[in-house]
């Protein structure tokens, strides 16, 4: 996931007076105003139409949630049950269960995904030689541009039973063969590695843009004071960056309940549904496939409502410890 | 003048071995999977740890060639990314364009678009907001509903901004008005950064999967990412090829699922890699379009 930079009128611009002023008040009726700004009115419509319907209308279609809906009835004549839905979230063993799936997942991309950028990021300031840098940021790139299911199935061919990770075990260690893509104990790990393969690259170019700003002076400094390329590190690499973690941090505390659904989505079958199935997942299976229409919306705003508390209540946090929130 | 001492010539000589192995541990997978595609059924099935081809041989590709859905889903898929990505580009840079002038209610919409980065109304309603639209079924359903990403939205408003201003007020002093400084000033001055985001577009349309499956009912409608999945993940390249499966059983010539699984992902990853210097271009130099604050 990339972090959405917030503009901000005092970031650098090419000439001055680029960024938008104070609306003017000129003491002109509104329609006026109005149509003198036409041309940009008709340039933001399709674009304003766009967002409210399908990005604003289906906010207010979560009322759903609180009928019990049919398609067939619709909207207006569906029967209202209030917070039945709801309820049902914290009683329903299998929600309760994905629930968990979802948290335990989230935990672990914290832990071992979100550091690899950031590691990857040091290591790559450190090359001297833009060939190689140029090299090793190409192949390290690319995975971020492959579909899921490019990716996904590359790792079914390489884990089949037949496969060339089970053909070296076997040669090597001596091991039968595992299913590893039918193992509820790998689904988990397989998920962090591949999210690892796919995303550390592309998540390099924000520390790596960060890294770039840093007066080489400092380092010159740091050196002619003796400190060793690692203290340098310590002290002017890393602080450098760490605002841009802290953002990140708080990015992914927001998104703890969204799980990345097309990876997990085409990594399940029958046998890892269990440990598997997160939130975005479950969702999709009980409100599309099995038609719980309201149940489904129900859960799905759940979600949302947790993940806005959760972004504003992170946001809020990185102010408390002295970094810029997001907003 | 630099002066490395020994320690930290070794540790930069150690830090460039590990990144090196893991570029090359990164690509292994592509290898490999050229190497599989290209084999023939006999080496494959006799050989434990196939590192090379002992045969070149397209059997493969002329299997998946020879299929009437791969074709139609490649021909499926490159509509909808070619559609897609110019009405992509054109709805975000106009909106982009328009959220840079002063114009009434302009913070109102700012935050319009800045609140669906926090708060998404969730794949239900969005599925029926879709089947209300009537667009279930359509190639449409592919391209509509994602149209603007936010994320690019706010980035290209902030390109947009780095015009410098003279140039816009020079133009409304000669009496243009903001569709004309757009069409002749702000486009022609952007080619850059409209080639990078519509690359980026594209790449999104090509790897559509999901909204395929979820909005389109029609077999023949599904792209190509669909007919990989089926193929690969569902090991099911005998039903979803079904046409090319049927003249295969007659000859008595299938090749093996596993080769036609590879040779699927390499044709379908061809594209992404073509595009890909053009992308690396843009971003390589560390470059991000728009400020990127701190």
């Amino acid at each position: 996931m990339t972090a959405p930079i917030m503009p901000d009128a005092t970031t650098a611009q090419a000439s001055p007076q680029a960024a938008p002023r104070q609306p003017i008040r000129t003491g002109k009726p509104l329609s006026s105003r109005l149509w003198r700004e036409r041309y940009i009115f008709l340039l933001l419509l399709p674009g304003l139409v766009y967002f409210l319907v399908y990005k604003y209308v289906p906010m207010l279609g979560n009322i759903i949630a609180f009928q019990d809906f049919s398609p067939f009835r619709g909207f207006l004549h569906s029967e209202w049950v209030g917070f039945r839905h709801f309820e049902r979230i914290f009683e329903d063993a299998e929600v309760v269960r994905v629930i968990w799936n979802t948290l335990y997942l989230a935990f672990l991309q914290i832990v071992f995904s979100f550091p690899i950028p950031i590691v990857l990021s040091l290591m790559l300031n450190e090359v001297r030689q833009s060939r190689f840098k140029y090299f090793i940021q190409s192949v390290v790139y690319l995975p971020h541009f492959l579909s899921w299911v490019v990716i996904i199935g590359i790792i079914t061919i390489f884990l089949k039973s037949e496969g060339l990770v089970n053909e070296l075990l076997h040669l090597v260690f001596g091991m039968e063969p595992i299913s590893f893509m039918q193992e509820p104990g790998w689904f988990m790990p397989l998920i962090v590695l591949e999210v690892i393969w796919k995303e550390s690259g592309w998540g390099t170019v924000l520390f790596l843009a960060a890294l770039a700003g840093v007066n080489p002076a400092l380092y010159e400094a740091a050196r002619v004071d003796g400190a060793s390329r690692l203290r340098q590190i310590w002290h002017i690499t890393l602080p450098a960056i760490r605002s841009t973690i802290v953002i990140l941090l708080i990015l992914q505390l927001g998104h703890v309940l969204d799980s990345g659904f097309e990876q997990i989505f085409l990594m399940l079958n029958p046998f890892t549904m269990d440990v598997g199935n997160v939130l975005d997942t479950f969702v999709y299976f009980k409100g599309i496939q099995q038609s719980d229409f309201s149940f489904g919306t129900a859960v799905g705003l759940f979600k949302g409502i947790v993940g806005l508390i959760l972004i504003l209540g992170a946001n809020r946090l990185s102010k408390k410890i002295g970094e810029d929130g997001l907003f | 003048m630099q002066h490395r001492t020994v320690p930290e010539r070794l540790g930069e000589a150690i830090n460039l071995a590990v990144l090196i192995l893991a570029a090359l541990v990164m690509l292994f997978p592509f290898y490999y999977i050229v190497i599989v595609s290209f084999s023939s059924y006999q080496d494959y099935m006799e050989s434990d740890l196939l590192l090379w081809p002992k045969h070149w041989v397209l059997d493969s590709y002329s299997f998946i060639f020879a299929s009437k859905e791969f074709i139609r889903s490649i021909g499926v898929t490159v509509f909808i990314t070619v559609v897609g990505a110019l009405f992509s580009l054109i709805m975000t840079s106009s909106m982009g364009f328009a959220l840079t002038r002063r114009a009434w209610g302009q913070s109102f919409f700012m935050f319009l678009v800045l609140f669906t980065f926090i708060f998404s109304a969730g794949l239900i309603p969005s599925y029926l907001i879709v089947k209300e639209t009537g667009l279930i079924d359509t190639y449409w359903a592919l391209i509509i509903p994602v149209a603007i990403n936010p994320f690019n939205l706010i980035v290209m408003r902030q390109f947009f901004m780095g015009i410098p201003e003279e140039l816009n007020e020079s133009a409304v002093i000669d009496g243009a008005n903001e569709m004309q400084i757009f069409l002749r000033i702000i486009i022609p001055l952007s080619k850059p950064a409209l080639a990078a985001f519509g690359l980026f577009y594209a790449v999104v349309q090509w790897n559509t999967y999901f909204s395929a499956i979820l909005y389109l009912n029609t077999p023949s409608k599904w792209t190509v990412q669909v007919i990989l999945r089926q193929i690969v993940i569902l090991n099911d390249a005998t039903n979803t090829l079904a046409s090319a499966a049927r003249d295969a059983a007659r000859s008595a010539h299938m090749p093996p699922p596993e080769t036609i699984g590879m040779a699927a992902i390499l044709l379908a990853t061809v594209p992404i890699l073509i595009v890909y210097p053009f992308l690396q271009k843009h971003f390589a130099k560390g470059v991000m379009l728009g400020s990127v604050k701190g």
